[in-house]
């Protein structure tokens, strides 16, 4: 039975330690991720697809003390395929990336994508160098994939193979980028004498 | 270092120290390449090689939230590859900055070089980014300068172009 990508957010992020940096992938992704809480250490990608994997290693890189975490969709991670040689070159520690893999484009109409034929992005990230990766298609598999994804040592890759299925959008979340940032680099920075 | 090797590359990467920039993405190039060691030489910068330009955006905007400045450094004909991530330093406000070697206009010897090098003023533009040129050596760094100024004070996204006058056709790195 296909897991369900609202349940898994909710897992991944149940005890969410307050110091875990988000950047939520566009599209479902982003509504997924403020389904649990729209915390401030959360910023969501709102558009340029395929940039998420790229944000996420710079944050990571600037931050190695801090848990980054990136949840994107398969149609991002795609689009973002050479960012995984990028990330693997550069080796952050502290980066974790889980992919909601419902192989399709579920905001256009649900095409499928790659992953639903022969392309495997676990496979992808293992080619590049990352350290650990995984694929789950059963609760008891992503459980592992949570563990891995907020505390093994990065770069980490896991997949979560999930339904393709209609789920509600979140539009209460911050959208306006401006705002997002400044939010985001408060709550990290606090008072900086840079402009934000 | 002979004594007619161009200074302007070792005044940019001035330019960069005195910025605090600490986070340098490239494709690289050519005429980057004296700029890309230095910066390679320097424990206080981190250089990241990029598979593709689009992701220089990106990888700033991830530092910029991080809380460190950073910069791009790519050849024109990259250019075309960062066009829509540009909505992202634009729509969150963010500043983003770029120095951009210039091949396909000034006796350029590869075609294909031409219609990217062309359009480069006009596609950043386009974008909402301010475009500084710098024609003369002694026009590199100032322009850079100016550059980092009104990205990080100003909160904008700029882009110097190094022409290929200043540059020159063949490869220049100094030795």
């Amino acid at each position: 039975m296909a897991l369900h990508r609202r349940e898994v957010i909710s897992e991944l992020l149940r005890d969410r330690p307050d110091d875990l940096l988000v950047v939520a992938g566009l599209g479902t992704a982003s509504s997924d991720v403020a389904s649990v809480e729209d915390h401030p250490g959360n910023f969501y990608v709102g558009g340029v697809m395929g940039q998420s994997p790229a944000i996420a290693l710079g944050l990571a890189l600037t931050q190695p003390e801090r848990r980054v975490l990136l949840v994107t969709g398969d149609g991002d991670m795609l689009m973002g395929l050479g960012t995984l040689a990028s990330i693997a070159d550069q080796g952050p520690r502290n980066l974790g990336i889980v992919v909601m893999d419902n192989e399709s484009y579920g905001e256009t109409g649900g095409q499928k994508t790659a992953t639903r034929g022969r392309v495997d992005l676990a496979a992808i990230a293992a080619g590049c160098g990352f350290g650990q990766t995984a694929v789950a298609t059963t609760a008891k598999q992503a459980q592992a994939v949570y563990e891995m994804a907020l505390s093994a040592p990065g770069p980490v890759f896991g997949v979560i193979k999930v339904a393709m299925e209609s789920v509600p959008r979140v539009m209460g979340r911050p959208r306006d980028g401006g705002y997002l940032k400044d939010r985001f680099r408060e709550n990290l920075l606090g008072y900086t004498q840079e402009p934000l | 270092m002979s004594d007619d090797a161009p200074t302007w590359p070792a005044e940019l990467y001035e330019m960069l120290r005195r910025h605090n920039i600490r986070q340098v993405c490239h494709v690289p190039d050519a005429g980057h390449a004296e700029l890309i060691d230095r910066c390679e030489a320097d424990n206080e910068i981190n250089v990241t090689t990029l598979t593709s330009e689009e992701e220089g955006v990106g990888l700033l905007a991830g530092a910029w939230l991080g809380g460190q400045r950073g910069v791009l450094l790519m050849q024109s004909s990259g250019v075309g590859n960062t066009i829509n991530a540009l909505a992202l330093p634009n729509i969150c406000k963010m500043p983003f900055v770029t120095i951009v070697s210039m091949r396909g206009e000034w006796g350029e010897f590869v075609p294909w070089q031409v219609p990217m090098g062309q359009a480069t003023p006009a596609v950043l533009e386009a974008m909402g980014l301010i475009v500084y040129r710098a024609d003369k050596p002694e026009e590199a760094a100032d322009s850079v300068d100016a550059a980092f100024k009104i990205a990080y004070d100003s909160g904008k996204s700029v882009a110097v172009l190094l022409s290929q006058k200043l540059i020159g056709a063949k490869d220049f790195r100094a030795k």
